[in-house]
């Protein structure tokens, strides 16, 4: 298959989009739309799958900057986050197909929704500094667009003000890491990039700027404060896109800029990519175990798991500096399959959230419960996801967690002693986070779709479409596969961890009986594919054994609950009340978290109050403070727009002076 | 013929493990009531209240799902297949280099995410306030596990069982801080994931103070028997692995035919016999904690992982 056909699925897509537009409201349009999106994002991924393990492929197009034009390159790097990409726009437009008709304004996401899929795919093809930059603002403003798609709830349109200013600071960082990268020759050209030599002063600069820049996108912690936000905001195919796939596409960027343009890394980079990485993590997990709107519950989600990508992203630089190579290549591994894992298990739980709120009409997760019942099929794939999510094996999130571990425990031969000191600490962190987000999805499956219905609508609840389910089962049996037969995955993404660290695991498809093993069998092993075939047998001969043994007699009768049941749903256990031991532990310093009991004395008919408050501190102690300078600069500044001809003329003429002064001195 | 031994070797483990179980639970119960001067059931008590069950029919609540009543199979497979790696009578078994010990823990996490879920299905607010509290344990238990594990592979060089109990044979191990460390780490583990006291009392169905009995309130019947398994499985499994780890003389090695497995198996015996003796002393000793007493327990134990791991990363020979 040429790899041409990339850029060919990117000019169809952006096709779609305006033929969305043109075909406008009629009722054929949605299937229409998104079916052709389907096709287009499946052929790229082929494409893509093809194009992995081959030598890379580049073109230029007359376009963009008139003596630059338009480079594209798909290299293994590039072809891995290209399958990435479009597997998940793939299943986005599948899912699309069904849950698409219940879109009361079909205007305002099916010209955009091609085009988002476009600017994704355009960012990671992209072989210059200016079509990177042009590809990445795209993608921000259409994904936006689709943020703000419903702009009539004052939530939507807050959420749309804050994406919008994270996107432009994110992208204007990474202009400015790529003004540096490009030097004062101007070299936009990524060949010419890498080849160009940089002090390391600069390259600490592009470095911070980079992992800013591409962080704002990807969520990492303090600049995660857009993703709960927008993710709920835009249509359910769209926020599992943002939170699957834009933020893969952001990692990938950092991946580009760090490891591939900026030349050989030095040990301390890896310093602030760890600690951001752990801290992300356990934070992440932390807010998401707080939430009650589901749709925010799985963006905080986004955040941990990104906080894990970055460890292992940051792992990889510290022993790549340190010329252990094949530790490298084992980390970056790790985080390139936790990339791919994430991909395929949020956007399963994003649909699962999407069918639920198509069946009910509700995100928060209070007012949910008993959903098992009345949508089997959506439960039994949300409940894949979660236990995937979870890193419960044999799925796949375990595989890539192992990995990191594994990683970690190689971190002790690395000399430096700052990394000698955070490296457990960062391992400590990811362990919690990774208990936490067990906690957390029990807590979310087992609200939403145990017990029983808290809410009519609940209690209404129908199965959603075939096309949502099937985009749910392909996913939820993807995580299944690729937690069974990691090895093969492993294999795949090789080409793309050798063109970063120069070396790469070994080759995990020799193994017999298909385990993985990292570094040496006496070390380490795991298989997903015996794991899986163990508990199955073990399952099967316990439900044999005891359906021969015991008696089957089955009785249905009232819920006991210690012979006291009451009938009110509102008896359960609730969201809040699961968290509230979690949030007794670890919300008291993370959150602030304070709570507040009124409890009338005996004999007083007055209602019994609980009050507990929660603080976001990032927020309180980092955004709301520049938000008020902004603010504050601003109505000051406002003075100059009421002042005379005069002291305008003067005001020019003084800032001419200042000019030819900056210039006489520089010179 | 050496894959069928191998996978004899294996299945003698798998029956081995299931077999013994209820045998410690009956036998810790039988001491710690000798301990406060009673009788106390025989023994052989947990089989025949095994027995009972499985032969008594389930009582279903009506709103139960699917996942209620798959679970128990599901807790049981997963504790049972954890309880299997663990080398208990020798350490070249065929599959424990299919699961290392952080698989292992996965997998008891699996365990618990069910038992947890299985307490939410029906919807009381008792299952709620088991799973809530078990999840609230397992939080601070597991990680503070993988720091014991970290600890214990960085001076073995391999998260293999297998491997780490040859290592702990061999005399190269020494005494060293970061050991011991963990060993007082794993046992506060092992406390709080079985449900013992100080942290949760397994004979008590007091509303406000029990964990994992609040979680499976709503289990009658077979289910329960095989959540009674599963349980006792997993006290038997801590036990091993402590001694596995800790203790690991006359495990037999790789091939070491039919006398030293003879010998391993007895000596596997006496040491889950020194272990429930431990156990129980130690449980007739204190008292029990409350809740939110019980992240401090857990946290201590995270903290001592985690001091164990930064000694080796600082130095090879703490």
């Amino acid at each position: 298959m040429p790899p041409v056909m990339g850029l060919g699925c990117v000019a169809v897509l952006m096709g779609v989009a305006v033929l969305a537009v043109i075909l406008g409201r009629s009722k054929a349009a949605t299937p229409l739309v998104y079916g052709a999106c389907l096709v287009a994002s499946g052929l790229a991924c082929a494409a893509a799958l093809f194009q992995i393990a081959v030598e890379p492929w580049a073109t230029v197009l007359p376009l963009g900057l008139p003596w630059v034009g338009a480079h594209f390159r798909i290299d293994a790097l590039a072809a891995f986050f290209l399958i990435v990409v479009n597997l998940g726009g793939a299943a986005a437009s599948l899912y699309s197909i069904g849950y698409g008709r219940h879109e009361l304004v079909p205007l305002r996401v099916l010209p955009f929704f091609p085009a988002f899929l476009a600017g994704m795919n355009l960012v990671v093809m992209a072989d210059d500094a200016f079509t990177f930059l042009l590809a990445w603002e795209f993608m921000s403003l259409t994904s936006w667009a689709l943020v703000m798609a419903h702009h009539h709830d004052p939530e939507n349109r807050r959420a749309g003000v804050i994406y919008l200013v994270m996107a432009s600071f994110g992208t204007l960082l990474l202009l400015l890491a790529f003004g540096l990268l490009a030097g004062p020759d101007g070299h936009y050209a990524f060949a010419s990039i890498r080849e160009g030599l940089r002090s390391p002063l600069i390259a600490a600069l592009v470095l911070i700027l980079a992992l800013v820049g591409t962080g704002s996108k990807a969520g990492l912690v303090p600049l995660h404060v857009w993703l709960p936000l927008a993710h709920p905001a835009a249509p359910t195919p769209v926020s599992a896109l943002m939170s699957g796939v834009m933020t893969k596409v952001a990692i990938y960027g950092f991946l580009r800029i760090a490891l591939d343009l900026l030349g050989p890394p030095a040990w301390w980079w890896s310093l602030p990519v760890i600690a951001l990485g752990g801290v992300s993590a356990a934070m992440g997990v932390l807010y998401a175990l707080m939430q009650q709107d589901l749709k925010r519950l799985l963006a905080y989600s986004t955040v941990e798991n990104i906080g894990i990508i970055f460890i292992g992203v940051g792992l990889a630089i510290a022993f790549r500096a340190n010329n252990m190579g094949w530790a490298a290549a084992l980390a970056l591994t790790a985080a390139l399959l936790h990339v791919l894992n994430h991909m395929l298990f949020k956007s399963l739980l994003f649909f699962g959230a999407g069918a639920v709120l198509s069946a009910t009409g509700l995100r928060d997760i209070e007012q949910l419960g008993g959903l098992i019942r009345r949508m089997p099929a959506t439960s039994f794939t949300f409940l894949v996801g979660a236990a995937a999510i979870a890193a419960l094996p044999p799925l796949n999130g375990f595989v890539s967690e192992w990995l990191t571990f594994q990683a970690i425990l190689l971190s002790p031969q690395i000399p430096q002693w700052g990394l000698k000191l955070i490296v457990p600490a960062v391992g400590a962190l990811l362990a919690l986070s990774a208990t936490l987000a067990g906690a957390c999805f029990v807590r979310a499956f087992g609200i939403v779709f145990l017990g029983r219905p808290r809410s009519p609508a609940a209690e209404a609840a129908t199965e959603v479409d075939r096309f949502s389910l099937v985009a749910m089962a392909t996913l939820a049996g993807l995580c299944l596969l690729t937690g069974v037969l990691p090895g093969l995955v492993i294999d795949g993404i090789a080409p793309a961890v050798k063109l970063l660290v120069g070396e790469v695991m070994p080759r995990q498809l020799g193994v017999a009986w298909l385990s993985i093993v990292p570094i040496a069998e006496s070390r380490s092993s795991y298989n997903g594919l015996l794991v899986f075939l163990f508990v199955a047998l073990s399952t099967g001969i316990a439900v044999l054994g005891i359906h021969r043994l015991a008696s089957r007699a089955v009785r249905r009768s009232a819920i006991w609950d210690c012979g006291f049941p009451i009938t009110s749903a509102n008896t359960q256990y609730s969201a809040s009340s699961f968290a509230q031991p979690i949030r007794r532990v670890f919300g008291s310093i993370v959150f602030q978290a304070r709570e507040r009991i009124d409890m009338p004395p005996p004999g007083d008919a007055r209602p019994a109050r609980f009050q507990v408050e929660i603080k976001d501190l990032i927020w309180q102690f980092l955004y709301a403070p520049v938000g008020d300078a902004v603010w504050e600069a601003a109505n000051r500044l406002n003075r100059l727009q009421f002042l005379t001809i005069r002291r305008y003329l003067s005001l020019v003429f003084l800032a001419l002076i200042v000019l030819l002064l900056v210039v006489a001195i520089w010179t | 013929m050496d894959v069928i031994a191998d996978l004899t070797v294996q299945g003698v483990q798998m029956a081995l493990v299931l077999l013994l179980a209820p045998l410690l639970t009956g036998f810790v119960r039988k001491l710690k009531a000798h301990l406060v001067r009673r009788q106390g059931p025989s023994v052989f008590q947990p089989y025949r209240d095994l027995l009972r069950l499985l032969r008594k029919e389930v009582v279903l609540a009506e709103n139960a799902s699917w996942l209620f009543r798959v679970a128990p199979y599901l807790i049981f497979a997963a504790t049972w297949v954890a309880a299997a790696l663990v080398p208990t009578f020798a350490t070249g078994l065929v599959f424990s280099w299919s699961a290392d010990l952080i698989a292992i823990i996965a997998l008891l996490g699996s365990a618990r995410f069910f038992l947890a879920l299985a307490g939410l299905d029906v919807g009381t607010s008792f299952g709620g306030i088991g799973s809530s509290r078990e999840m609230l344990i397992g939080t601070l238990a597991e990680p503070a596990m993988i720091m014991i594990v970290f600890t214990l592979a960085l001076i073995a060089g391999s998260t293999q069982l297998a491997t780490m109990a040859d290592y702990m044979l061999s005399p190269a191990v020494g005494l060293r801080v970061s050991l011991g460390l963990s060993l007082i780490a794993l046992i506060m583990v092992a406390i709080a994931e079985n449900a013992r006291i100080p942290v949760d009392n397994p004979a008590t169905h007091l509303e406000l103070t029990m964990v994992h009995e609040a979680m499976v309130l709503e289990y009658s019947g077979r289910h329960l028997a095989m959540i009674e398994l599963a349980a006792a499985l997993k006290l038997q499994l801590y036990i091993s692995l402590i001694a596995c780890l800790f203790a690991p003389w006359g495990l037999a090695r790789d091939g070491g035919g039919i006398a030293a497995y003879a010998v391993g198996i007895a000596f596997f015996i006496v040491k889950l016999a020194v272990g429930g003796l431990l156990l129980a002393l130690f449980e007739t000793a204190i008292a029990k904690m409350r809740v939110f007493r019980v992240p401090e327990f857990l946290g201590a134990a995270l903290m001592l992982g985690l001091l164990g791991t930064l000694l080796l990363f600082v130095s090879k020979g703490l």
